[in-house]
């Protein structure tokens, strides 16, 4: 069962120094109050692991937690750079980052070769693409059946995995919907798996095949309202667009971005301190 | 007539190469931009995919990113994206696959990772995201985007999506499913491969537009088709149906979609 505990108390727990750690969210549902929380924390040397880093891998990054980016797609969606990620990757501020890129259908494809137990994923890809050429852990292998030659990538399989979601029942089962993007994949990849949800309720009311996990199968649920600002939690709120936009000067100097976190992440105690703040200097 | 930009005209006339009916996994951007265009216009019954799992989108305004909400929610389906890339794209149920680029060449290979060297880039950009395999599995693929020197170019830095690769009958040696791209739409021509040597070609210019124009803005030395044509100009039609797309984005969103 899930230990349905505060945000902080299950970064401290559940994300040690070194993990190797997936922050899921496609677009859609995004944790970031985790990631505001691992920054508290101070936790270092991580193995980042997600498809689009998006900001909440910027702040990351530029915070100097990790030194190691797994992913596919690093842009700032409909703005443009990620620049914390360009400054590690260009530069080496605040340190070295090492890049292991993959495709988008890679990786979805290496997160359900996680949660199926595999040592790794199988798929039609990469032909003609330059990537297997930098990065040595796309590799092929021969079908048995057929002699097709496929693409072999190493599946993930997170030490924690943190997703969003929209509800939880007061034993820790929850529910989640709309763009699911890989968050069932990489909750059951992972090792320990936390979700911050929006709400906390007596009962899911779950339609047949909905999206449900299982609290057995989770590590520890933790209430966090608005935890995946600026993206969306369907049904709650909206994508905060103009703060993806805002963003993109916040972070395009290292001098502002470590002036913004020192203010509202390691300056406040927790994401709804954060939320206030950020709320009083619209 | 009324008076249009060349970008209108870029995105009207990728619009018209999708035909209705046709299941088209869509980038965001100016694909999507052309896509839904072309839903509104002259192929009500196209089918829109994006990669975050909605399929048969019917957005009113257009998505700032791959994962907004009205996709999903004007969706005949939501899927996970792992299904979106195994039973859909690798599948083999994907007609058109539209893409953007932040450089193309001759044989319409794409970079989307970095410009100079990998690990030490002078830009690093975006990456793969799904085009990889939307190049390599779509049956065919379109590619849009605006034409200068910077983004036309004789030689790629990286292939992040292989287009025909080294030209000839490079992806049929490669294995590859699709017959990857059939057109390159641009703010200034349509460029098409050439019949055995896979070299895009130009095979329409937009009207106004010159040869020499277009020679100035392309990396290569850009050949054209000897039955070279003019673009049909954006109708009254399209124009509207854009320009209230827009119009309706700009509202909801307070900034624009699809110019990425």
């Amino acid at each position: 069962m899930a230990d349905i505990i505060t945000l902080g108390e299950a970064i401290s727990r559940h994300v040690h120094d070194g993990d190797c750690v997936a922050l899921e969210g496609f677009t859609h549902l995004i944790p970031t109050a985790a990631s505001h929380e691992i920054i508290r924390q101070g936790k270092k040397d991580l193995h980042l692991v997600r498809m689009t880093p998006d900001l909440v891998y910027d702040l990351l990054i530029g915070a100097g937690c990790a030194r190691k980016l797994t992913f596919s797609w690093g842009g700032n969606p409909g703005v443009g750079s990620l620049h914390r990620l360009r400054d590690a990757v260009e530069k080496g501020w605040p340190q070295a980052l090492e890049i292991d890129e993959h495709s988008h259908a890679d990786m979805a494809n290496a997160y359900v070769a996680g949660a199926s137990g595999l040592p790794f994923a199988v798929l039609r890809a990469y032909a003609g693409s330059d990537l297997p050429k930098v990065n040595p852990y796309i590799k092929s292998v021969t079908c048995p059946f057929t002699g097709e030659v496929l693409a072999a990538v190493p599946s993930v399989r997170p030490d924690v995995t943190v997703i969003h979601a929209q509800k939880a029942d007061r034993k820790g089962n929850v529910l989640l919907w709309g763009i699911l993007g890989v968050q069932k994949e990489a909750a059951l990849a992972a090792k320990r798996c936390i979700v911050t949800v929006e709400e906390i309720v007596d009962d899911l009311n779950a339609p047949m095949n909905a999206c449900v996990l299982p609290s057995w199968a989770l590590t520890a649920v933790c209430h966090v309202p608005g935890g995946a600002h600026p993206s969306y939690a369907h049904g709650y709120y909206e994508r905060d667009n103009r703060f993806y936009q805002a963003w993109d000067p916040i972070a395009r100097d290292r001098e502002t971005f470590t002036a913004w976190i020192d203010e509202y992440i390691r300056g406040t105690a927790d994401f709804a301190a954060f939320q206030t703040k950020l709320a009083e200097a619209k | 007539m009324s008076a249009y930009s060349t970008n209108e005209m870029m995105t009207v006339a990728a619009a018209r190469r999708l035909k209705n009916g046709a299941v088209c996994f869509v980038g965001i951007g100016l694909p999507s931009k052309a896509a839904n265009l072309a839903r509104l216009t002259s192929s009500p019954d196209v089918v829109l995919i994006y990669e975050s799992g909605p399929i048969g989108a019917k957005p009113s305004v257009l998505p700032l990113s791959i994962g907004d909400g009205e996709l999903a929610e004007t969706a005949d389906t939501v899927v996970p994206t792992g299904e979106i890339f195994r039973y859909w794209l690798q599948g083999g149920r994907i007609d058109v696959g539209f893409l953007g680029a932040a450089q193309v060449d001759k044989f319409g290979n794409i970079n989307t990772t970095v410009i100079g060297d990998y690990r030490n880039p002078k830009v690093r950009l975006p990456g793969a995201g799904g085009a990889p395999e939307i190049a390599g599995s779509a049956k065919e693929v379109l590619i849009i985007l605006k034409q200068s020197h910077r983004t036309f170019v004789d030689k790629l830095a990286f292939i992040t999506s292989v287009g025909h690769g080294e030209g000839g009958d490079h992806r049929q040696r490669l294995g590859l499913p699709g017959q990857g791209p059939v057109g390159i739409i641009t703010d200034l021509c349509i460029m098409e491969p050439e019949a055995g040597s896979k070299e895009f070609v130009v095979t329409a210019l937009h009207p106004g537009v010159s040869r020499e124009q277009v020679i100035e803005n392309t990396g290569w030395a850009i050949r054209f088709a000897d039955n070279l044509a003019v673009t049909e100009a954006p109708n009254a039609h399209e124009l509207e149906a854009l320009r209230a797309l827009e119009a309706r984005t700009a509202a909801a969103h307070g900034q624009a979609g699809g110019e990425e």
